[in-house]
């Protein structure tokens, strides 16, 4: 059966699932262990994380060689849901009444090729932070700290990635959040730092809110949560409705890509990741490469199925992403902080993987992910060598000329460099002629809904917008290249900067051979020119079967060999790109200062990232803190003062009461006893006159009295 | 001669008893009320010796020792209680009972 219902798991057995299981709960382990004991074990725990990361990579590559190796198209979705009499591997958290079977929060795993893709991207990518960091982090008062951190962000970005239920996406999604805070402000004495966590955390809430009520829409119409079943779900809501989508579905789907849009820093809840840049630099390589930012591509990787449906929701993914990249790549050309060219760079070419499943590629966005989480983690944990080299100076404007100090540095991030500027044989250039292509012929799936092409122009955006975006990038990635490593040194740091110890030199060379091998097995296949994407081969399309309501994911046929003409852009363009660069900085032959003060309004513009934190923080930010100050005056001073002074109120009346009892109960009582007393005294005083014959005289009264008692009446 | 019975005795030791309360509570002098405390234990002391007379029939003497006693107790009394007579003299210049009266106040 080619469908989604694919509940034998052919290839994969039970002991598949427990390795999967395993790569999850490693680093869970390791991040247990080391927040509670770490600073207590040999080398400060840091081998702990480091181990299990490892351990979970081998795992993961394992489980990917059979995906690769795997021929059947129809092996996509492998959900160990549980079936309706056992419960299996699964774990059943909450279910319903309302849904037959059984429940409908389920943690699940759900293993796919998408799924074998990303496991092997975070578990490679975290362990060779893990590396780095033990050379970068040397000395750091909370060293064994950071390395819990660590491992609880790769245990969360792990789970988001296995998880077979939205539910459970959202709670690892916001665990991905919480990691990136702690991580992002692990130097919190800085107020930058510490400002620049609470800012990413609150600008990727913003997203999440939509996202949220994405998924209530879902939840509402389909009541479940599962991935598959939602697909399935959808398939037959078209089916009933006619053979077209439902209203709803294209307006849930645009707001589930809110989350997307929040945490792969898309246009315009982009801000708080340029400012990530304070943490330090191996969180900054983990969260543009693996963790983090991956998340929202992934996730619209996962719902693509669903997004297939909402062509018009795909149209607005297209455009926020090829917007995104453009926009960000403009900005990143005027930076002179490093690691800010790079942020802009992350943003741009999120942008590329977002536009690039909007135009409907799904296995080009997530393969640009891949290639990208390579070559941007190289590139940061490089920028972090040299920012370590150069004794934390990050402004480009005083390095130059480290190609002699720094060669392995300067090696991995010019690999890394050729494979983001999109030369061949280097990685990133197969990924971004897939993308190129894709927005030549976006298929968002209009044709197998027998919809009305809606849109129209707009959708030659991001045939406009990702070719000239592409060229910003090749331009401000050699600008980064020659003002770094070219030339001469510009500043006494410069010339005395030195190469990396070996724990940080390796990961990036590591890294560095993946940016150019990473992408395309030309070596094995002799297709160097990337006309057959074998990626395609891994990560299909989904395809919908109006007739049966089916989804499936066959083997590509159509995608395989695009023509000519994205292979001329990416060339053109990548060319031209590094052309200018090295005209401008290698060469001297324009003066970019020049260039700069000809369009000043502009570059003003640009340089300050369009003023668009400026803005926010003028007309939401200080608005929205206003008003808040405010309402939170109004509220001390009416509700909290008035809780107080009812409370004050209450304790007066209680304490009135109290003094009355006291007042006439508890002294009436006393002066009760003193006055009986008083009574009984005087009583006693008549006898008591102190003369002795009065004693006498009744002493012999009362004896008289007794005798003549005793003789006369008993 | 027949012997005075035993009665007469116990009404003259009444009268006497009597007679001496009567001085005990109503005189305004220490020295009267003395005289008639010594009146109520002559009245005692009769009463004793008419019983022992009546019981010495038997050969008996225990009456007549303490009525014997009566008197060295009422000599020893007499002693002190003038006594203290004298130094309530001494301190009061008065002997009148009411007029000890420091305690009272």
């Amino acid at each position: 059966m080619q469908g989604l219902m694919q509940t034998d798991w052919g290839l994969f057995g039970d002991d598949h699932l427990r390795l999967m299981l395993c790569i999850l709960l490693l680093p869970l382990m390791a991040f247990a262990v080391q927040i509670f004991f770490g600073a207590k074990l040999p080398r400060r725990g840091d081998w702990l994380p480091t181990v299990a990361m490892g351990g979970a990579f081998v795992l993961a590559l394992s489980l990917f060689m059979t995906a690769v190796q795997h021929p059947d198209p129809t092996l996509f979705l492998h959900s160990a849901r549980p079936p309706a009499d056992e419960d299996g591997l699964a774990w059943n958290w909450l279910w319903s009444k309302g849904t037959p079977g059984k429940g409908n929060f389920v943690f699940a795993i759900l293993f796919d090729n998408l799924t074998a893709v990303m496991l092997l991207v975070v578990t490679l990518v975290s362990f060779l932070v893990h590396v780095f960091s033990m050379g970068y982090m040397k000395g750091d008062p909370r060293y064994p700290r950071f390395f819990a951190y660590l491992g609880l962000f790769s245990f969360s970005m792990l789970g988001l990635v296995l998880t077979s239920n939205f539910l459970f996406l959202l709670i690892f999604w916001e665990l991905v959040g919480l990691s990136s805070y702690l991580l992002i402000g692990f130097w919190f004495e800085k107020p930058s730092a510490a400002n620049a966590c609470k800012k990413a955390f609150l600008t990727t809430r913003v997203g999440d809110t939509g996202m949220l009520i994405g998924m209530m829409m879902i939840w509402w119409n389909f009541r479940t949560f599962d991935f598959v079943e939602i697909f399935e779900k959808a398939g037959q809501a078209v089916i009933a409705n006619g053979g077209v989508p439902p209203g709803w579905m294209t307006i849930a789907a645009i707001l589930v890509f809110m989350g997307p849009i929040g945490k792969s820093a898309q246009f315009p809840l982009h801000v708080w990741l340029p400012d990530a840049m304070e943490g330090p630099t191996p969180v900054s390589a983990l969260i543009h490469a693996a963790t983090m930012v991956a998340a929202g591509v992934y996730l619209v990787g996962r719902m693509f199925p669903f997004f297939m449906f909402a062509p018009d929701a795909m149209l607005v993914v297209a455009l926020v992403g090829a917007f995104t990249a453009l926009f960000a790549a403009t900005i990143g050309i005027t930076q002179f902080d490093i690691k800010k060219v790079l942020a802009y760079s992350t943003i741009s070419q999120l942008g590329f993987m977002v536009a690039a499943l909007g135009c409907g590629a799904l296995g080009a966005g997530l393969m640009h992910l891949m290639t990208h989480a390579w070559f941007k983690a190289c590139l940061f944990l490089g920028s972090g060598s040299v920012i370590h080299g150069m004794h934390h100076e990050q402004d480009m404007r005083k390095m130059g000329g480290l190609r002699r100090r720094m060669p392995i540095t300067y090696l991995t991030m010019l690999a890394s460099t050729l494979a983001i500027a999109g030369v061949p044989l280097f990685s990133g250039f197969y990924s971004k002629d897939a993308i190129v292509a894709a927005t030549l012929h976006p298929a968002p799936g209009y044709e197998s809904l027998a919809l009305p092409h809606a849109g129209g122009l707009l959708w030659s955006l991001p045939r406009l917008l990702i070719p000239l975006a592409a060229l910003m990038t090749a331009f401000y990635m050699f600008r980064l290249v020659i003002m770094t490593f070219h030339g001469t040194p510009r500043s006494g740091e410069a010339e005395r900067a030195h190469e990396s110890p070996s724990n940080m030199t390796v990961p990036l060379l590591v890294l560095g051979l993946l940016a150019v091998l990473g992408g395309s097995p030309w070596l094995f296949n002799g297709d160097f020119l990337g006309k057959h994407i074998w990626f395609n081969g891994l990560v299909h399309n989904p395809v919908f079967d109006a007739a049966s309501g089916i989804v499936s994911f066959p083997e590509q046929v159509g995608h395989e060999g695009h023509g000519w003409a994205p292979l001329i852009i990416s060339l053109v363009v990548a060319g031209s790109g590094i052309l200018l660069a090295f005209l401008f900085y290698q060469w001297k032959v324009f003066r970019p200062e020049k260039v700069a003060a000809a369009i000043a309004p502009i570059y003003k513009a640009v340089y300050n990232k369009y003023w668009i934190d400026e803005f926010y923080l003028r007309f939401i930010v200080r608005p929205l803190v206003f008003h808040w100050n405010v309402f939170c005056a109004a509220f001390d001073k009416y509700v909290v003062d008035g809780v107080v002074n009812g409370v004050g109120r209450t304790a007066r009346r209680l304490a009135d009461g109290q003094g009355w009892f006291d007042k006439n109960i508890v002294d009436g009582l006393v002066n009760l006893a003193a006055f009986l007393t008083q009574v009984f005294g005087a009583i006693a005083r008549i006898f008591q006159t102190g003369y002795l014959q009065h004693y006498i005289t009744l002493l012999a009264g009362g004896a008289t009295a007794v005798l003549v008692i005793f003789y006369w009446f008993l | 001669m027949s012997p005075v019975p035993l009665h007469w005795y116990l009404a003259v030791a009444f009268l006497l008893f009597v007679l001496g309360l009567l001085v005990v509570l109503s005189r305004r002098n220490l020295i009267y009320i003395l005289m008639g405390v010594e009146l109520i234990l002559n009245a005692s002391s009769l009463v004793f010796v008419a019983f022992g007379s009546y019981r010495g029939a038997k050969g008996l003497l225990d009456g007549t020792v303490i009525g014997t006693f009566i008197v060295v107790l009422a000599a020893a009394e007499a002693t002190i209680a003038l006594a203290i007579v004298l130094n309530i003299f001494g301190t009061f210049h008065s002997v009148r009972p009411e007029d000890p009266n420091l305690l009272k106040e």
